[in-house]
């Protein structure tokens, strides 16, 4: 089975959100980068499906920079067998649609039965590519999936909704967004790094694709007011009633 | 409490290689989700989390520079300092576990030992199925293990070994121990299977340090080995010692990673902990200890990666080795005490870091040789004067 996992690099957790001088993008000098969490899920995903057909390759598919395989590496570090990186400089200023598409064109040519990735990604919060590469591609897409089983030419995935759990038939190939306790991503262990070295990693440089919406502006969240004590003990809840009623209006 | 941020203020990330910063990042990663979580009840109770091997086996930190070929991950010598120095952001007391079994254990078995010891050790090691332990130190020779009185005698194809070992790091619960004993006067190396007749490895209770970490006594009453598990590669003191400066190289990284710990912990309580209405951070006096501690990290670093490069090129010294040890350790203590004080009396509860990192920092800096020692071994080589005997 040939199976892709779609993943993106974003700035670590501990990254300091600071915008730039002209206010359109974030300062990024000082991050340092992870892969978002629900791709680390997707290719958790891919190399289980792999390892449940018994057969079939793995491909880690990116849209990145030239210099970030770091974190491409570690996900061939986790099982991956080879990884393709379309190279843009601009990966971080591309909107959802941009990137689905040079992600499509990449597909295209790969042949993939299943395609997993993150149900969002967790810089931009979009949840938007993932939809747009199946419908580009006119291939079933199943979002948010906690559990799956794949069979010949067909996959069921349970899927989380505000309504509870719902169980889906799909035929392949198909577009699968992971959702958190879908599996449980494995560590790349120092064999695994050491086999990563060996394994191909290709770059491709995708087409321009314009984009549909721009940045214009980029502001931090505002700052929380300070709180404010408005007395002590039952002596108090006269006030506090007074304070959600007419400052904070939830009652 | 902001995430774990390690300090790297002359860039050094740019020196090490991809593979490198993956297994930093790996390990790194799994202390903080998977060891960190759990250190301070196991300080509490004096207990190793031993359920925890089996990962420490599949992320594969015991013995990483082995060669693949019997079991190892055949890493160099920086991805090794590297993996040290995130244990120890842990607890020193896990990095001691991985010190012991891949620089202590397998290190010799590798370097010393007969193609029949290696394929049967050292894959078992590597997957952690089997702990093993050092035995060197005895009650009354520690810094001059040459003196030691534990002996052992050629009897038809066994030998027989008698003497006792103290303050030994997995004793306990090794299923092997290398064990250092005189054969005609020879120091010499054995692996020993702690399940033998006349062994015995009662534990040291009541250590306020490496808490989280077993230590033992090996005692040998008349323990019968046969003839093929005595390490043929190696004769005399150049032995236990050459697998020292293995452990050593670790240790130096090690500290690195205690001393980024207390930091960083340290660094974000006081940027948050507000007194007369400023964080405590903005006063002129622990802005003074950060910009001495950053520097002392800092120096360090550089240290460790320059040793790390030497050794990867074949060409490191043991006083070189001494240095780094003696100045990372003793650098990582005084950071721990330093941010035991800066963090008041939270410094004193184990909801914090600082305080296990400097208790246990106590023991890293008296084991594989003391300060002092190491001091005396550096004068030795820049003086060419031997003050130590
Ligand atoms: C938690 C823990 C775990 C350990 N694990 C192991 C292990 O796994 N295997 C093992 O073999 N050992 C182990 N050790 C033992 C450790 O290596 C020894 O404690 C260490 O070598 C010091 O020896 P000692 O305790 O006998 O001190 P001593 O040698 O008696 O030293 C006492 C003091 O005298 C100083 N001193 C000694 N000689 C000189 C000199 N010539 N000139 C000036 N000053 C001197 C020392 O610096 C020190 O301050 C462990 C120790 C601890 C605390």
């Amino acid at each position: 089975m040939n199976i892709v996992a779609c993943v993106k690099r974003v700035p670590s957790t501990e990254a300091v959100a600071k915008p730039t001088a002209d206010g359109k993008g974030l300062d990024a000098a000082d991050f340092q980068y992870m892969i978002s969490f629900y791709d680390e899920i997707a290719v958790e995903q891919a190399v289980q499906t792999k390892e449940a057909v018994g057969a079939g390759e793995v491909t880690v598919l990116t849209l990145g920079p030239a210099n970030g395989t770091k974190e491409i590496r570690e996900c061939l570090a986790k099982g991956g067998d080879k990884a393709v990186v379309l190279t843009d400089d601009n990966w971080q200023s591309r909107d959802a649609r941009s990137t689905a598409k040079a992600l499509v064109a990449q597909l295209s040519t790969m042949d993939a039965d299943l395609v997993f990735m993150g149900r969002v990604a967790t810089d931009r919060d979009n949840a938007a590519v993932g939809p747009m590469v199946a419908t580009y591609l006119g291939w079933p897409c199943v979002s948010d999936v906690i559990g799956l089983e794949v069979g010949d030419g067909k996959g069921t995935a349970k899927v989380e909704t505000e309504a509870g759990v719902e169980t889906v038939e799909f035929s392949l190939p198909a577009v699968v967004t992971c959702q958190k306790g879908l599996n449980e991503p494995r560590y790349a262990g120092l064999k695994g790094i050491m086999a990563a070295k060996k394994k191909p990693l290709e770059e491709v440089a995708p087409e321009a694709v314009e984009n549909q919406s721009e940045v214009v502006e980029v502001a931090l969240p505002p700052a929380r007011k300070e709180g404010r004590i408005v007395g002590e003990g039952a002596a108090a809840v006269p006030a506090l009633i007074e304070a959600l009623q007419n400052e904070a209006k939830v009652l | 409490m902001d995430a774990y941020k390690q300090l790297d203020f002359f860039e050094l990330d740019d020196q090490y290689s991809e593979d490198e910063l993956m297994v930093r990042d790996a390990v790194k990663g799994w202390v903080g989700e998977r060891f960190l979580p759990g250190v301070m009840d196991h300080f509490e109770a004096g207990t190793f989390p031993m359920d925890l091997v089996p990962e420490l086996a599949e992320l594969g930190v015991f013995g990483p520079t082995t060669p693949e070929e019997y079991g190892g991950a055949g890493m160099n010598s920086v991805a090794y300092g590297l993996i040290c120095q995130e244990l120890e952001r842990g607890d020193s007391g896990l990095r001691s576990f991985c010190s012991v079994q891949g620089s202590l254990v397998m290190w010799p078995i590798n370097e010393y030992g007969s193609e029949e010891q290696k394929r049967e050790y050292l894959p078992k090691l590597a997957s952690g199925e089997m702990i093993g332990s050092f035995g060197l130190t005895e009650p009354d020779f520690g810094s001059n293990p040459g003196g030691m009185l534990t002996t052992a005698r050629k009897e038809g194809d066994e030998y027989v070994l008698n003497g006792r070992k103290m303050w030994i790091t997995n004793g306990s619960i090794s299923q092997i121990a290398i064990v250092w004993a005189k054969l005609e006067g020879r120091v010499r190396g054995f692996i020993v299977p702690t399940d033998l007749p006349g062994f015995s490895a009662p534990d040291h209770n009541h250590k306020w340090s490496l808490r989280a970490s077993i230590t033992s006594e090996l005692v040998l009453e008349e323990v019968r080995v046969p003839e093929t598990a005595i390490l043929p590669g190696v004769d005399g003191l150049r032995g236990p010692l050459s697998c020292l400066t293995q452990a050593r190289f670790g240790i130096a990284w090690g500290a690195l990673g205690a001393a980024h710990a207390c930091f960083d912990e340290t660094l974000n309580y006081q940027k948050e902990r507000i007194v007369f209405d400023k964080p405590v951070a903005a006063y002129q006096i622990p802005q003074q200890k950060f910009a001495n501690m950053a520097t002392d990290i800092t120096c360090g670093q550089m240290l460790a990666l320059r040793l790390g490069r030497l050794k990867d090129e074949g060409r490191f010294t043991a006083p070189q080795v001494s240095m780094a040890k003696r100045n990372n350790v003793m650098m990582a203590l005084e950071t721990a005490r330093t941010c035991r004080d800066m963090l008041g009396a939270n410094g004193v509860t184990l909801e914090y870091g600082v305080g296990r990192h400097m208790l246990n920092l106590e023991s890293v800096v008296t084991y594989e040789g003391t300060h002092d020692i190491h001091t005396l071994a550096i004068g030795a080589e820049v003086t060419g004067i031997m003050a130590y005997r």
